[in-house]
C-alpha cells in the first residue's frame, strides 16, 4: 500500500467497468459475512479517524471517494500536480484486510501543456498484530505494491513495480492521569516503511537531433525510506470521556490534526535528499462518513514551492452496510 | 445493455444492504454531565447515545474512588427513547465517581468508554 497518500493509487473502478460479471461476483462474495460487527478505527474507547496524508494503522471496511490534492512540485521548474484518487479497503478477517486504489493525475508544468492520466494500480494488505484497549494502542504490518505498467507513463507511471513493507503504530493518550485530563483527547498515529523498486534504473535511448548519435539517459530508482505521523485532538473523546464543555453538532465531532509525511532516498546517488510536507487540518466524523481537509506545506524547496491542499470524503462501509460488505468475510473478534 | 443491467443490479443490492443502516453509538450527552461537578445528589445516571441500542447487551456501572460499585445494577433503556440508558444509584457521599459504559447499537457495533463526575455539597 502507499505509505504516503495520495500518490499513484490503484483503481478499483476500471475493474468494475471492464468486467461486469466478475464485478457482480466480487460484490456477491462480499455479502458472505459473519456475526459480530466490529469496525473501523477503534482501540478500546478511542476512535481514530482515517487520516488523509499518512496511512493509519487500522484494518477496516472503508472507501475514500474521492481524495483530491493539489500542490506545486519542484519538477520541471514547478509543476502543478493535481490528483484525484479512489481507495477501498476490505477486511477479510477482523485483523487482516486488503486494499486497492487508483489515482488520476493532471500535471501542468510551468509554461507547457498539461498531461493527464491514471497512475499505476496500487494494492496492499495489512495485518493488525497487536492491540491494547486499556492503553488505546495498536500495531500493524503492511505490504503494498504499485503494479508497474498499469498506468499512463505520460504522468510518470513506472513500467516496473515497487514494493513497500511498512510498520504502523497508533496510540491514544487516554491513559494519562486525571491531572492531565485535557491532554487525554490527544492521539498519535505513525508509520515507517521502505519503498523498494524492482528496477534499479531505467535507460531511455534516443537520437540526438544535433549530432544524430545515440544517447542514453539513465534514471536511477533508489530505495526510499517513508515515514510520518499524525497528531490529532479529538473533540469526540473530549466530550465523551473527559468533560462536556458544551460543544454541540457539528463541532462536537471535529478532530483537528497535523500530519507530517516524509521520504528519504537511501541509495543510488540520492541518499539523504529528503522531501516532505506538514499538513495541518481538520476532520469531521459523522455516522457513516467523514470529511477532511488539510493544507499541504512543503518542508523544503526540493518538495515544492507553494502551499497546496488535500481534501477527502471517506465512507465507513461497516456502518453503511453492517450486515453485508461492512463485515469481515471470515472469522469474528 | 448488459453493463447497464449489471450496474443497476449492483446498485439495487447496495441499496437493500443499506436500507436499515445504523452506526456506532457515541455518547451525545449525559446526566450528570461528563466531567462536571454536581451539587445535588444524583439518584441515577442517564446517558443519551447517538444511536438506538440493544439494551440486553448494554451496561453502565458506577464506581467510587475505592472501586466499589455504587449503582443498583438495574441498567435499562428508556421506555420512549431507545438511545437513552438509565441506571439507578445508591445514596452517594460527596466525592468523585466513575461511570463505565459499554453498549451495542442495533447494527451490532460495540463501543465503550468511561467518564467521571464529582458530587460536591
Amino acid at each position: 500500500m502507499a505509505v504516503s497518500k495520495p500518490r499513484n493509487r490503484s483503481v478499483f473502478a476500471p475493474i468494475i467497468f471492464r468486467g461486469a460479471l466478475p464485478t457482480i461476483a466480487f460484490f456477491t462474495a462480499l455479502f458472505v459475512s459473519t456475526e459480530n460487527a466490529f469496525s473501523h478505527g477503534f482501540a478500546g474507547k478511542r476512535f481514530f479517524p482515517a487520516t488523509l496524508s499518512t496511512d493509519d494503522p487500522f484494518v477496516a471496511d472503508e472507501l475514500s471517494l474521492p481524495t483530491v490534492s493539489s500542490m506545486v512540485t519542484s519538477d520541471e521548474g514547478g509543476t502543478r500536480d493535481t490528483e484525484v484518487s479512489v481507495d477501498i479497503a476490505k477486511r477479510l478477517t477482523p485483523d487482516f484486510g486488503v486494499e486497492a486504489g487508483e489515482t488520476f493525475l493532471i500535471l501542468r508544468p510551468r509554461g507547457e501543456r498539461s498531461v493527464s492520466g491514471f497512475g499505476n494500480v496500487e494494492l496492499g494488505a495489512k495485518y493488525e498484530f497487536f492491540e491494547n484497549d486499556e492503553h488505546e494502542s495498536i500495531l500493524s504490518l503492511g505490504l503494498g505494491v504499485e503494479v508497474g505498467g498499469t498506468g499512463n507513463e505520460q504522468v510518470g507511471a513506472d513500467a516496473f513495480s515497487t514494493w513497500t513493507p511498512a510498520l504502523f503504530f497508533g496510540k491514544g493518550l487516554g491513559d494519562l492521569p486525571q491531572s492531565l485530563s485535557l491532554l487525554r483527547p490527544l492521539a498519535i498515529t505513525s508509520l515507517i516503511g521502505v519503498t523498494i523498486p524492482t528496477s534499479a534504473s531505467t535507460r531511455t535511448f534516443s537520437i540526438s537531433e544535433e549530432t544524430g548519435t545515440n544517447e542514453v539517459e539513465v534514471e536511477r530508482h533508489p530505495n526510499v525510506l517513508q515515514y510520518g505521523f499524525a497528531l490529532e485532538y479529538s473533540f469526540i473523546y473530549l466530550q465523551e470521556q473527559v468533560e462536556d464543555i458544551g460543544l454541540r453538532a457539528p463541532f462536537d465531532h471535529l478532530i483537528p490534526l497535523v500530519e507530517f509525511s516524509f521520504e528519504t532516498p537511501l541509495n543510488r546517488g540520492q541518499c539523504g535528499q529528503t522531501t516532505g510536507t506538514i499538513n495541518p487540518g481538520v476532520i469531521w466524523s459523522g455516522k457513516y462518513f467523514q470529511v477532511g481537509a488539510e493544507a499541504v506545506i512543503p518542508v523544503n524547496s526540493r518538495t515544492g514551492s507553494d502551499v497546496g491542499f488535500i481534501a477527502q470524503l471517506h465512507f465507513y462501509l461497516d456502518d453503511l452496510f453492517p450486515h453485508t460488505i461492512g463485515r469481515p468475510l471470515l472469522g469474528a473478534k | 445493455m448488459n453493463q447497464f443491467r449489471d450496474t443497476c443490479l449492483i446498485l439495487m443490492l447496495c441499496g437493500t444492504a443499506v436500507a436499515h443502516a445504523h452506526a456506532h453509538a457515541f455518547v451525545d450527552h449525559a446526566e450528570p454531565p461528563v466531567g462536571h461537578n454536581v451539587k445535588q445528589m444524583p439518584r441515577e445516571v442517564r446517558i443519551w447515545f447517538t444511536e438506538p441500542l440493544e439494551p440486553a447487551l448494554c451496561s453502565i456501572k458506577v464506581f467510587d474512588v475505592t472501586g466499589k460499585q455504587i449503582d443498583k445494577k438495574d441498567v435499562h433503556a428508556d421506555a420512549k427513547n431507545k438511545r437513552l440508558l438509565h441506571v439507578s444509584l445508591l445514596p452517594l457521599a460527596p466525592g468523585v465517581y466513575k461511570v463505565v459504559w459499554q453498549v451495542v447499537s442495533l447494527d451490532t457495533h460495540a463501543t465503550k468508554g468511561d467518564f467521571t463526575f464529582q458530587f460536591v455539597r
